[in-house]
């Protein structure tokens, strides 16, 4: 168990969970979001919060599928907030959020399909005046309105933080993996839809949308006069570079000539 | 030594003169003291000597390398010295700016900051009549010396006890400061976790841009408003979005080529106007220990990794507990039930990205060497010395890999003992 998975004691804690629809990288096929669902689970982690989960989009039985993947997390109730498709739900959850006045608000780093900027989060805090951190990796406690939280960093390091909420959190994969989604809860789960006048998002009708192209390798440059060195690097053999081979050595002196290594690289703490 | 080349009018007529008793002396001392095998001749020609060019082959035959390699060896030191031929660029009166705000991870120019600067030269200098300034902007302290050569016209250094730590909301409204003062026509940050990247959408946001994220080309496009066309990933990187080029990018590693062939000023600048102050709302309390146990394979940073070479297993436990190191290991010492499935390093379990990756017993299969691939510095502990491993590793020790650790284990226990002592001290 990552250290980080501990519930920590958030009595009367609101949580709004803010869910996207994924896409399965192979299939295509529409699912809970990968980060969207590790929000869940964090939300649902916090003992004694009262988790409520929030969908702005179409509905549509694909839709429906794959929100129900959410449900099945052992949430009653999911708000849908419906909108046209290609919508800015910006000012539509911007409303709702508002309206609801959750304390925090966990929501996935970037969703798994249209432009995917991962700006939403940003855009939600501007508009209702909230402060924002991302790679949020495990809410230790909450009291008097201030969250102690701890933040992910790269190579697993972590940092805590402390903020005064409300505050919109983003969750990415260094948070604890979701729980599996059960298939009863998921079809006793219920849909609040709420239609809600929506807002065309005109600037992403003037982008050409294609599959992703494969970004060309960077090719190696040797910058030399000679023809003869640029040769020799273009032929060369990319290995055996340099190593440093103790033979007929001590383990003392093995273990010294490691350890300066260690030391040298600043991996001994 | 003086760059000018100081010539002796008596030696070279000495070297013209065939028939001068000092003739192959002075031949050989303006040769830098080799055999000369080149020389002018009496009449302006140039002459050979074939007998003192090339060198014994393999089978006792004289071969010449004409490709000049062999005769670079044979010229002096003064032309050899390779000489920066890197042309400097000053842009005195910038037509517009293009501000860049570097990582700067662990105070220096990450090669994904580079590659931006590289993205922000090539916006600066589309027009060669009206060229504009590279601005990057730096947050504290660092220890690079070389923003010049990085393609840095302008550096501006944020200092101020407010950028200590993770202060997102002050170093914002630094930028926003920066904006309306200089007014970048273009803001181009890394979109990295490690900060460009949220540190770009909050900008974004503040400046009321919509922002291009996970950007990767841009193209001069004469149709769209800014001349420029972006591409950039969508919906997880399944998607390519071509659009105009907006005010704030942020853009991947590999962005663009990194400057190499010009040098540019790095000319220091400051703000006229005082930064504000900002009542921040998120509190950074610091870094927290982490148990390298708990830490997934693929992000820790140090790994001692372990083999069918190694027998005694609670010694490498041990030794892994006292290093503070994420514990790996290899299909066969998983294959054999010494350690856990999800511990397995390779091409079948996890592909592993350290910065050390210390191999106790490991022969190093191809399966295994492909899951390291991205670590930088690998120690092999191996008693063959000819296998693949210790081929790999930066520093191999030939030797029994219990015996190494069990003294690796005693140094550092050694050395912990000793800053405990230093500690208490101070």
């Amino acid at each position: 168990m990552p250290p980080d998975a501990q519930s920590s004691s958030a009595t009367g804690l609101n949580v709004a969970v803010l869910v996207s629809i994924g896409r399965h990288p192979l299939t295509a096929r529409t699912r809970r979001a990968d980060q969207d669902a590790r929000a869940v689970e964090m939300a649902l982690t916090l003992s004694g919060a009262s988790v409520s989960l929030m969908h702005a989009g179409q509905h549509d039985s694909d839709n429906e599928e794959a929100i129900r993947g959410y449900l099945g997390m052992g949430i009653d109730e999911v708000r849908l907030l419906e909108q046209m498709p290609q919508a800015d739900v910006v000012p539509v959850l911007t409303e709702a959020l508002r309206a609801s006045a959750p304390q925090l608000v966990l929501t996935g780093t970037r969703a798994e399909t249209g432009e995917a900027s991962g700006i939403l989060p940003y855009l939600l805090a501007e508009a209702l005046g909230w402060p924002v951190i991302n790679g949020l990796a495990a809410v230790e406690k909450v009291e008097k309105g201030v969250a102690t939280v701890l933040q992910a960093l790269p190579r697993g390091k972590r940092r805590r933080l402390r903020v005064r909420l409300p505050a919109i959190a983003t969750v990415d994969t260094s948070a604890p993996a979701a729980r599996q989604s059960a298939f009863g809860p998921a079809r006793r789960g219920e849909f609040d839809v709420q239609p809600h006048a929506s807002e065309a998002d005109s600037a992403l009708t003037q982008w050409q949308i294609q599959p992703a192209r494969k970004r060309p390798k960077r090719l190696k440059i040797v910058k030399s006069s000679s023809a003869r060195d640029r040769f020799k690097a273009a032929a060369a053999k990319s290995d055996g570079g340099g190593g440093q081979t103790l033979n007929d050595v001590t383990p003392e002196q093995g273990a010294e000539a490691i350890f300066k290594l260690l030391r040298e690289e600043g991996v001994l703490r | 030594m003086s760059e000018l080349v100081r010539r002796d009018p008596r030696k070279e007529w000495i070297a013209r003169n065939r028939l001068h008793p000092q003739h192959l002396e002075v031949l050989a001392e303006i040769g830098g003291n080799a055999v000369a095998t080149e020389w002018m001749g009496p009449n302006g020609l140039m002459r050979r000597n074939p007998h003192a060019v090339g060198f014994m082959g393999p089978n006792g035959i004289r071969r010449i390398d004409r490709s000049g390699a062999s005769h670079a060896a044979h010229t002096n030191a003064r032309s050899t010295q390779s000489q920066d031929s890197r042309r400097q660029v000053t842009i005195n009166t910038p037509a517009f700016m293009v501000a860049v705000v570097p990582d700067m991870a662990g105070g220096r120019l990450s090669p994904h900051d580079r590659d931006l600067l590289g993205l922000a030269r090539q916006l600066a200098d589309a027009d060669p009549e009206n060229p504009g300034a590279v601005l990057a902007i730096i947050y504290g302290e660092h220890k690079e010396n070389a923003f010049g050569e990085a393609g840095v016209d302008r550096l501006l250094s944020l200092e101020g006890e407010q950028f200590d730590g993770y202060t997102p909301e002050n170093r914002i409204a630094a930028l926003q400061g920066v904006d309306r003062e200089i007014a970048p026509r273009y803001w181009l940050l890394p979109d990295s976790t490690v900060g460009g990247g949220e540190l770009g959408r909050r900008l974004s946001v503040r400046l009321g841009e919509r922002a291009a994220t996970q950007v990767w080309q841009v193209e001069a496009d004469s149709d769209s408003d800014t001349g420029w066309r972006c591409t950039t990933r969508g919906a997880a990187g399944t998607t390519d979005i071509v659009r105009a080029l907006p005010r704030v990018v942020l853009a991947l590693a590999e962005c663009a080529d990194p400057i190499s062939e010009t040098r540019h000023a790095a000319e220091p600048i400051e703000l006229s106007r005082g930064l504000p102050n900002v009542l921040g709302r998120i509190e950074d309390i610091g870094e927290v220990a982490v148990d390298p146990a708990s830490v997934s394979l693929a992000e820790a940073e140090f790994i001692l990794s372990a083999g069918n070479g190694v027998k005694d297993w609670d010694n490498y436990h041990h030794a892994a507990e006292v290093l503070g190191a994420t514990k790996g290991a290899s299909r066969v010492a998983v294959d054999d039930g010494h350690m856990p499935r999800d511990r397995q390093v390779g091409a079948t379990g996890t592909w592993v990205s350290a910065k050390v990756y210390v191999a106790v017993g490991i022969s190093g299969a191809i399966q295994h060497l492909q899951g390291i691939q991205s670590c930088e510095k690998v120690v092999a502990i191996n008693l063959d010395e000819g296998c693949d491993m210790v081929k790999r590793a930066d520093l191999a020790v030939i030797g029994d890999a219990n015996a190494i650790l069990a003294a690796l284990v005693t140094r550092v226990e050694q050395y912990r003992a000793e800053q405990e002592e230093n500690r208490d001290a101070a």
